[in-house]
């Protein structure tokens, strides 16, 4: 601090101040505060899932239940579905991924300020779009995958299923800009220095995950608009009858589907590999392999969508090359599961709350991972296939790969967020609760799949051997839920009387550290320059808050500034003016909810507004106001 | 793009002794043509989903039924001017795109302009002339056929007119003097945006007119 005069620090609070107070939240555009709100946000839908998938196991605890009727129950489990993987597991690492990812590159804040304000809003909206089917209780209710021909118009004449393909697009919109945005800050905004082989791990599970949606969300989306030009203006896509085909939703849909279980599951990996460092004292062992297995796991992700359709009677030949690809995949995971262990026995890990949740992660991961390489097996896949081991394989991978190293996030970076420490016994007793809860949830359903319980059946009679299983995933899941609200609570209580968290309670090795908790608008008071892959360890200096001007500490003095560096080596090419604080992404994103709201109940005049609206906004948007670069 | 030792391009400096940067970009070090390229990538692939998906039912449908029974082949002469029209527009704005770097003022407006009449002179085309005859024919709603030929070159209009009115907002700011030398990202990704539809317009023609024939 004492290299920094207080005049430039007050001049640098000046041009990144905006004002306290609840309508703030409305018009931010600081990466930190909209990261608060995509965690929040997405914390908040995973209650509503979680609550969902507690009614579906009340149901299912014993034979002959009826505690839901059959229709309520089909709008639970898909409504659990979309909403775990929408509306809870991307955005919710994406909250993470807003508030750390310009922390630890160094930079200001994220590349398009204003364009991911417009992508949170947009999530929300398409959140409460979704749910908004609940209040007239027509929610989605074909499943999360929504197969044709049982999502035709035909079959599903309600309004669910409009609800299903619209959400969808709606959401694909906030996730791409905020992938997109990701990208280009990952890529021009590091600090000086920060060389392709300087970036930290989580960082480029981000921009992994980034690129995969860019390249997976289109099938989706172009998938559930032809949907809903079939069910609403009589096209004809997905109906044998008139030259379509009920196959060509499977494969646009898990073409989409399978890469999206990489965009959830790669930045949790990034997570693993940010706290395990910090826990065991030493650098990662093979940093060079767990990032070329984070870049493969996402391109591989992409050749593997038919092992969702290996009972569909596709060719044999195009089965087997799947197959292959399916094994093949395990690969790059494995390289990371053996570079995390190998640093966990290299070093000395101190079992901190965070690291607990990490190492529960691996033990869940593998057996996940067990599973999975089962299916890619054709015949063993024939056999179990939408029976409840396929539910008991996803939860492992998607609960495990994500709960587990969310949490551990939690206890790590929360402290960094609010300034206040989470309580270390609390913090024990979840993590316990979780993996005893997880596994007494999940792991029955391999027995009961194997013993032939199909997914998706409202229930079952007795006398088949599903009762016990069934009871204990019950039992299990109320456990779990139990667990995750105990951590729930430690955070509300160290809102009101956690310890003051220091700039850096770990001991932590990447740049967020290196300021303070929580940090200030601006981040650092000067841009630092890069040396190391672990600069907070191996850079003293950056220690003190601020890097001083002769070791290339940059202040960039005179407006809403950050730098812009080039993309391979971070070398500095140019000082950016970013756009402040401003209603018009709140603006456009209510026009869009009117819009598809107004295609949703077949209210074109309220459709169009909702377009104008959108579009004035737009004009709002971009309209000059002096203080940032035209052109 | 000229290095820092330029005189005319605006510097500030950083807090480092001695050290300035360019407080203005464009290129490669502007965030907005990163963020161009990304939104490019992502509507490639709507795209050839789309396309994939027209290949896909072609081939489900198989030999002969594709265009189905009563629905001719398409029809080549008028698809091949609105091609000409629509990809000789993309000729001005690379004009006007290359004269702004050298600070043309009028070489930009009347490229811009000249790009916009092209582009509205294709989808007027589309809309007024290609569409009502077409419709005579067949509707989106008759068979998958139908049902692909008007998703597929509607999404594509679609995408002309959002071209268009970006095009209307560029044109706004270049009468107002908001570009020069320095200071041209607008123009430039409204260029690749264009460029974009103009190539994506190769993959429409070759699949929903000319792959019939094959």
């Amino acid at each position: 601090m004492a290299t920094v005069t207080t005049a430039p620090l007050e001049a640098l609070e000046e041009s990144w101040y905006e004002p306290p107070g609840l309508i703030s939240w409305f018009t931010t555009v600081d990466h930190k505060r909209i990261g608060m709100k995509y965690l929040v946000t997405a914390l908040v839908f995973f209650v509503f899932g979680g609550i969902e998938s507690l009614i579906i196991r009340a149901q299912l605890a014993g034979p002959n239940l009826h505690v839901v009727n059959p229709e309520a129950y089909n709008q639970l489990f898909s409504m659990h579905g979309v909403t775990m993987m929408f509306l809870f597991a991307t955005p919710v690492l994406s909250g993470f991924g807003n508030f750390f990812v310009p922390l630890m590159i160094g930079a200001r804040d994220m590349a398009f300020p204003r364009l991911n304000a417009f992508g949170y809003w947009v999530f929300l909206a398409a959140g409460i779009f979704l749910y908004s089917a609940f209040l007239i209780g027509h929610a989605p209710d074909a499943g999360w995958f929504n197969y044709t021909p049982l999502s035709d118009a035909k079959f599903a004449p309600g309004i669910n299923i409009d609800f299903y393909a619209l959400g969808l697009v709606f959401v694909a919109i906030s996730t791409t800009v905020g992938a997109i945005n990701f990208i280009v800050t990952i890529l021009k905004m590091r600090a000086p220095g920060m060389s392709i082989n300087r970036i930290p791990i989580f960082v480029w599970g981000e921009l992994a995950m980034s690129f995969a949606v860019v390249f997976a969300l289109p099938p989706l989306t172009v998938a559930c608009v032809l949907l809903e030009l079939q069910r609403r203006f009589g096209f004809h896509f997905f109906d044998a009858g008139s030259g379509g085909d009920p196959l060509l939703w499977q494969h646009l849909f898990w073409i989409f589907g399978h890469p999206e279980v990489y965009i959830i599951v790669l930045p949790a990996l990034g997570v693993v590999s940010a706290i395990i460092p910090t826990f065991v004292r030493r650098r990662m062992v093979g940093y060079t392999w767990i990032v070329v297995a984070e870049m493969a796991t996402a391109l591989i992700g992409f050749g593997v969508w038919t092992h969702h359709m290996f009972t569909t009677g596709l060719p044999q030949i195009a089965l087997s090359f799947v197959s292959l690809v399916s094994f093949m995949i395990t690969i790059p995971s494995g390289v990371q599961i053996f570079a995390w262990v190998a640093t966990l026995v290299a070093g000395r890990p101190v079992l901190k709350t965070p690291m607990l949740f990490v190492i529960g992660f691996i033990l869940v991961f593998v057996l996940g991972g067990l599973s999975g390489v089962m299916f890619a097996a054709i015949p063993f896949d024939a056999q179990v296939h939408d029976t409840y081991f396929v539910v008991a394989h996803f939860h492992y991978v998607m609960v495990g790969a994500v709960i587990f190293p969310l949490f551990g996030a939690l206890y790590y970076w929360l402290p960094k967020m609010t300034g206040k420490m989470m309580d270390e016994r609390w913090g024990k007793v979840s993590f316990w609760t979780i993996f005893v809860g997880f596994n007494l949830a999940f792991f029955p359903m391999h027995i009961a799949g194997i013993l032939g319980q199909p997914r998706r059946t409202y229930t079952y009679p007795g006398g088949l051997g599903w009762a016990v299983p069934n009871l204990i995933s019950s039992v299990g899941s109320f456990l779990l839920a139990a667990g995750i609200l105990i951590t729930f609570v430690n955070w509300a209580w160290s809102l009101c009387r956690g310890a003051a968290a220091p700039n850096d309670p770990w001991g932590g090795d990447t740049l967020e550290w290196a300021t303070s908790s929580p940090p200030p608008e601006y981040n650092f008071e000067t841009v630092p320059t890069v040396r190391s892959l672990e600069p907070v360890w191996d850079q003293p200096e950056l220690r003190d808050g601020a890097q001083p001007p002769e070791k290339g500490g940059r202040i960039l003095l005179g407006g809403h500034l950050t730098l812009s560096t080039s993309m391979l080596d971070g070398r500095p090419r140019a000082v950016v003016a970013m756009p402040h604080a401003t209603a018009w992404p709140l603006v456009a994103t209510v026009g869009l909810l009117f819009g598809f709201w107004g295609v949703v109940f077949g209210a074109y005049l309220l459709a169009g507004a909702g377009a104008l609206l959108f579009a004035a906004s737009m004009v709002g948007w971009y309209w000059p106001k002096g203080e940032t670069q035209e052109g | 793009m000229r290095t820092k030792e330029d005189p005319l391009v605006p510097t500030i400096p950083t807090g480092v002794p001695g050290e300035r940067l360019r407080s203005v970009a464009s290129g490669p070090d502007a965030f907005g043509w990163w963020g161009m390229w990304g939104l490019i990538a992502t509507e490639s692939l709507l795209f050839g989903s789309l396309l994939a998906s027209y290949f896909y039912l072609r081939f489900r449908a198989g030999a002969g039924a594709w265009p189905p029974a009563g629905i001719h082949k398409p029809e080549l002469i008028l698809p091949l001017v609105m091609s000409a029209i629509l990809w000789s527009s993309s000729i001005p704005v690379h004009i006007a795109d290359q004269g702004i770097r050298r600070g043309r003022q009028a070489v930009a407006r009347f490229g811009l302009l000249a790009g916009f009449l092209l582009g509205a002179t294709f989808l007027g085309i589309q809309a007024l002339v290609e569409y009502p005859k077409i419709l005579k024919e067949f509707h989106p709603s008759t068979n998958a056929y139908g049902s692909m030929f008007f998703t597929i070159t509607g999404f594509h209009g679609f995408h002309v007119v959002v071209g268009l009115l970006i095009s209307l907002w560029a044109q706004m700011r270049a009468w107002q003097g908001a570009f020069d030398e320095h200071r041209h990202v607008t123009i430039q990704n409204f260029a690749m945006y264009w460029h974009f539809v103009d190539v994506v317009w190769v993959g429409v023609l070759f699949t929903v007119y000319l792959s019939p024939h094959l």
